[in-house]
């Protein structure tokens, strides 16, 4: 097992990967920002090392400072979090060139899953469903680009091969508007991600976004953990997450999960990682996977029991999977409220200084966060201050301890979108479960009237 | 003089009032002048900065000291009769090019912006790093081989 473990990150998801560090008994160093100085974490670490000055560039997404950081702290691992360096092959090779684990996939899973084109062939190839699309990339000639989208049937949306995460996308609805959209969209994918390939999927009309958490180890062993519902979004982020995914029948969910489970033995996975869906009248449409530990981890790890941070450890330190598929179970429902600082209805971000916080308690409530009384939230990352996650033996329990703990929540000094929270667990649609990804915003445009 | 009593002198004037304390005795003369002054004692720079007198210097000192002065290099950044040369960079510090070989700046040189006054090495690199501004070297906030991180002082100019 690693004797010390460099994290490659900020902010909440730091102090997560502390807290299994020091569980486990592995010293942690902790890179840091200047404007990360005052962080829970920081004052919390065996070893703080500062990296840069405020901007990502030049710190959390600094390689040679980072790695150098390995270097003078005799760390023999490396983790990377969520966002910044994460899922970034290059990084992954670097740092296994320079004699580190990297605690995740290997560069090339990381490369395949990262080529949001490549990802759609090789989950064909497994036998994991996608959204019917272009079988690859979109050719030059307008003329085959909208025989395709004809085949594939509008609306439809293009989508840049290098990005991911709601970004680089553009709905079509009529054949009119799709050359124009395809190069607008060519053109700032080439410009955003360096890569201007684009494809084509059908734009489903009501989706839902389910996702299968998987975890497998570096001696062909991989199993999934569930499911989680993270519908309730506004611009492609998430806000609410929640498993199991609310009225949808288990052997559908499991069908998926073992096809997710194989894909991961049949291209070599390993670690921890996410396959999403968008699931539509009963089908589930794979549309692209996450190589590294997720935001919304926690849901699964309350319904499962399972520690997927220790685990990410573990296996990268050659360990095998402790459990097998059939061991896994699901217990009870656990709801996530991501809680950042901004203005809860305008969604401007809110920086500063929290006068007071107060976080909530009791039996099935779990609260990540890394900020304090007197903590100033910079302005310079995202606004995720914390995670409030219940766990109830059902989804009414669970709801009404989510209700209870962000009544009990206090912040002061900044605002943050707690009051939204408190809304959407008390709107109607939302409690009686199965709301598509389009809800969160169809509802605040109602709002706004 | 020994190193305690004369860390004792320096804490009394920096706490008091005294602008300048000369005391001779039969080992020699020393003058202590308060900052701000420019330097024209003939006291070797070394005294100017308790701080560098400070790593040979056991932490316990009489009621003069008090916690600020008993923390080494911390303290010295905040001297006010130097400017800081901060690392720009995590890595391992090296005075010289090469073991062994001749520092790059020794305190009591002068040097100028874009002058090399030191290498950190970074993933097996070894970095020239340049003085961003021109001055005397008055202290040395770091020891050969040391691991530094991104704005750690480095060394002190006036």
């Amino acid at each position: 097992m690693f004797k010390k473990i460099l994290i490659a990150n900020r902010g909440e998801i730091a102090l997560r990967v502390q807290r299994a560090c020091r569980e486990m008994g592995i010293k942690s160093v902790v890179v840091y920002s200047e404007a990360d100085r005052e962080a829970k974490y920081v004052k919390l670490a065996d070893e703080a090392v500062c990296i840069g000055p405020a901007a990502s560039s030049h710190s959390y997404l600094n390689m040679p400072a980072i790695i150098s950081t390995a270097e003078v702290t005799d760390a023999e691992a490396i983790h990377p979090g969520y966002g910044f360096l994460s899922e970034n092959a290059d990084f992954a090779e670097r740092v296994e060139k320079s004699g580190f684990v990297f605690i995740g996939p290997t560069p090339d899973s990381i490369r395949l899953m990262g080529d949001k084109v490549s990802a759609k062939q090789a989950m064909l190839k497994s036998g994991v469903p996608c959204v019917p699309g272009s079988e690859g990339a979109l050719p030059e000639d307008p003329k085959e680009i909208i025989r395709i989208a004809r085949a594939i049937g509008y609306p439809v949306i293009v989508k840049a091969a290098g990005g991911g995460g709601g970004r680089g996308m553009r709905v079509v609805h009529t054949e009119a508007a799709l050359i124009h959209a395809v190069q607008t969209t060519r053109a700032e994918a080439g410009a955003a991600f360096g890569n201007p390939q684009v494809y084509l999927e059908k734009f489903l009309e009501n989706p839902r976004h389910v996702e299968i958490q998987v975890l497998a180890d570096g001696h062909r062993n991989a199993v999934w953990l569930g499911e989680r519902d993270c519908s309730t979004q506004r611009r492609h982020q998430k806000i609410i997450e929640e498993a199991p995914a609310p009225g949808i029948a288990r052997r559908v969910i499991e069908r998926i999960g073992d096809r997710c489970a194989a894909a991961c033995r049949k291209i070599g996975y390993r670690g921890a990682g996410t396959f999403e869906f968008l699931y539509e009248n009963g089908e589930f449409y794979f549309i692209e996977m996450n190589t590294r530990v997720q935001v919304e981890h926690p849901v699964t790890e309350l319904v499962t029991g399972v520690d997927i941070v220790q685990l990410q450890i573990r296996i990268a330190a050659g360990e095998k999977l402790p459990f097998s598929q059939r061991n896994v179970q699901m217990r009870g429902h656990a709801i996530e409220c991501r809680i950042n600082a901004e203005d809860p209805y305008r969604f401007t971000p809110s920086p500063g200084r929290i006068t007071l916080w107060h976080a909530p308690g009791g039996p099935g409530v779990r609260v990540d966060s890394h900020v304090y009384t007197n903590y100033v939230v910079p302005p310079n990352y995202d606004s995720l201050v914390g995670k409030i996650i219940v766990h109830g033996d059902t989804r009414e329990q669970a709801l009404a301890r989510m209700r209870s703990a962000l009544s009990e929540t206090v912040v002061e000094g900044i605002q943050t979108n707690i009051p939204l929270h408190r809304e959407l667990l008390a709107d109607a649609q939302f409690v009686a479960g199965g709301t598509s990804i389009h809800y969160l915003e169809g509802w605040l445009g109602q709002r706004r009237r | 003089m020994d190193l305690r009593k004369l860390k004792t002198l320096i804490d009394l004037v920096s706490e008091s009032n005294i602008s300048e304390l000369e005391i001779t005795e039969a080992e020699g003369k020393v003058r202590i002048v308060k900052s701000g002054a420019p330097a024209i004692a003939a006291a070797p720079v070394v005294l100017a900065a308790p701080a560098a007198v400070a790593p040979a210097v056991p932490a316990t000192a009489p009621a003069a000291a008090t916690g600020p002065a008993a923390t080494p290099a911390a303290e010295a950044p905040a001297a006010p009769e130097g400017k800081v040369v901060k690392s720009p960079m995590v890595g391992t510090f090296y005075r010289a090019a090469t073991p062994g070989g001749k520092p790059f700046a020794d305190i009591g040189d002068s040097v100028s912006a874009g002058q090399a006054i030191c290498i950190i090495e970074a993933m097996k690199i070894m970095n020239e790093i340049e003085s961003d501004i021109d001055g005397r070297v008055t202290q040395i906030l770091v020891q050969n081989g040391q691991a530094v991180e991104f704005g750690q002082p480095l060394f002190v100019l006036e």
